[in-house]
């Protein structure tokens, strides 16, 4: 992001920036930059807090006023709920009976198929009350992305999405859109804990569709599609590739 | 989790580990007093509208996000999968703050919010940016942007 500070201003537009990473920012050294503690993802802070996020943008902004640079600030300030680890949220069905060996891939399909189905409504409420949902990259429904996970699965190609893009841009947005279903959906149920961590926890350590979601990663390693190939590394955070070697 | 005194050692040295270029001196352009300036957002987190191309590994392009569009207009196609993505989920504002900028128009903390805002995807090392870059400045420019608010992911 730094980097592009550089640019812009040496065509003349100034430029103030959120900074993630300190030890980056020391490096690149924008013109003005306001540091902030908050996890990666989150440059604001806190979801659904707007008196933070005012705060944390009002600070970036009033670096604009420095008479010299570069201005590298920090806002000490932790996000509100950083530091909150609530437990992988209870899920509404027993998911434990598809985690436990499953090792046929039509088993495993029905299962993610089942539990799929079961975060339906919650999806719907989510997408509801917040009125947005980031689940739909491509504009269609529950049922077309059930049917390029699964179609992916059985056969290791994709029916084309867009002819735009490659293979594995295609399967990797598809891949998103299915974590943000199911992570729409749990936030949304009453008394869950939102926090990133018990999120990624029950999704990862819980769900079938991690298990979907591996089984993508091991067909796209083997592909003789480069793009496909690539995707292997863009499928499931390096933080919880240990539960599934 | 941006401290990384607050991380593990892999995740520590994974983020140490990517590219970070090194720049000569540190250009400075004046702006307007902050109350006066016209402020557009560019995002690297790879955000765009809903149905616009997603971004492919090392693209080095930007998608343009109107003023207007509202929150369920835009999703992210950022091909790293290790930031997290729930809090842009429950809250577009803690990744793209154009509610947040809009207010503090209104209260005429800053003078006004561009009609358009762009979204690079950061995984691409910003040398490759450079060229888009310095032809959207002249586009901004042209489009009376005084100020940019540089936000990462």
């Amino acid at each position: 992001m730094g980097g592009l500070s550089h640019y812009f201003e040496d065509e003349g537009l100034p430029t103030t920036q959120i900074s993630l990473i300190r030890e980056h920012t020391e490096q690149i050294r924008p013109p003005r930059a306001l540091w902030v503690p908050f996890e990666l993802g989150r440059p604001l802070g806190a979801p659904n807090d707007p008196a933070f996020q005012t705060r944390v943008l009002t600070e970036a902004l009033k670096l604009l006023e420095s008479s010299r640079g570069p201005v590298l600030k920090d806002f000490t300030q932790d996000a509100p709920d950083d530091r909150t680890y609530g437990g992988p949220p209870a899920c509404p069905v027993d998911f434990q009976a598809y985690t436990e060996a499953v090792s046929e891939v039509g088993q495993l399909l029905k299962a993610f198929k089942e539990e799929f189905s079961q975060m339906q409504s919650w999806y719907d409420l989510a997408r509801q009350e917040r009125g947005r949902t980031t689940a739909q990259t491509f504009g269609s429904g529950a049922a077309k992305l059930i049917d390029v996970i699964t179609r992916f699965v059985e056969k290791g190609s994709l029916a084309v999405v867009d002819e735009r893009i490659s293979q594995g841009t295609a399967l990797r947005t598809a891949v998103e859109d299915l974590k943000a279903y199911y992570l729409e959906a749990v936030s949304i149920q009453p008394g869950q804990p939102v926090d990133s961590r018990s999120l990624a926890d029950w999704f990862w350590g819980q769900t079938a569709a991690a298990q979907v979601i591996q089984k993508i990663r091991e067909i796209c390693k083997e592909s003789r599609d480069d793009s496909l190939k690539h995707t292997t590394h863009a499928l499931i955070p390096k933080n919880q590739l240990h539960r599934f070697e | 989790m941006a401290r990384l005194d607050r991380m593990t050692d892999g995740e520590k040295k994974y983020l140490l580990s990517l590219p970070c270029p090194t720049f000569g001196a540190t250009p400075w352009a004046v702006p307007p007093s902050l109350n006066k300036c016209r402020i557009s957002i560019v995002s690297s987190a790879g955000i765009h509208r809903r149905g616009d191309r997603p971004f492919e590994p090392g693209a080095s392009d930007y998608r343009i996000i109107p003023g207007s569009a509202e929150p369920n207009d835009i999703v992210m196609s950022h091909v790293s999968t290790n930031f997290d993505r729930t809090g842009f989920q429950q809250d577009l504002n803690v990744t793209f703050p154009l509610e947040r900028l809009k207010e503090l128009a209104e209260k005429g903390i800053i003078g006004s919010v561009a009609n358009y805002h762009y979204a690079f995807m950061g995984a691409t090392e910003p040398q490759k940016m450079e060229r888009a870059a310095r032809s959207l400045a002249g586009i901004m420019k042209n489009d009376g942007v005084d100020a940019i608010l540089l936000v990462p992911v």
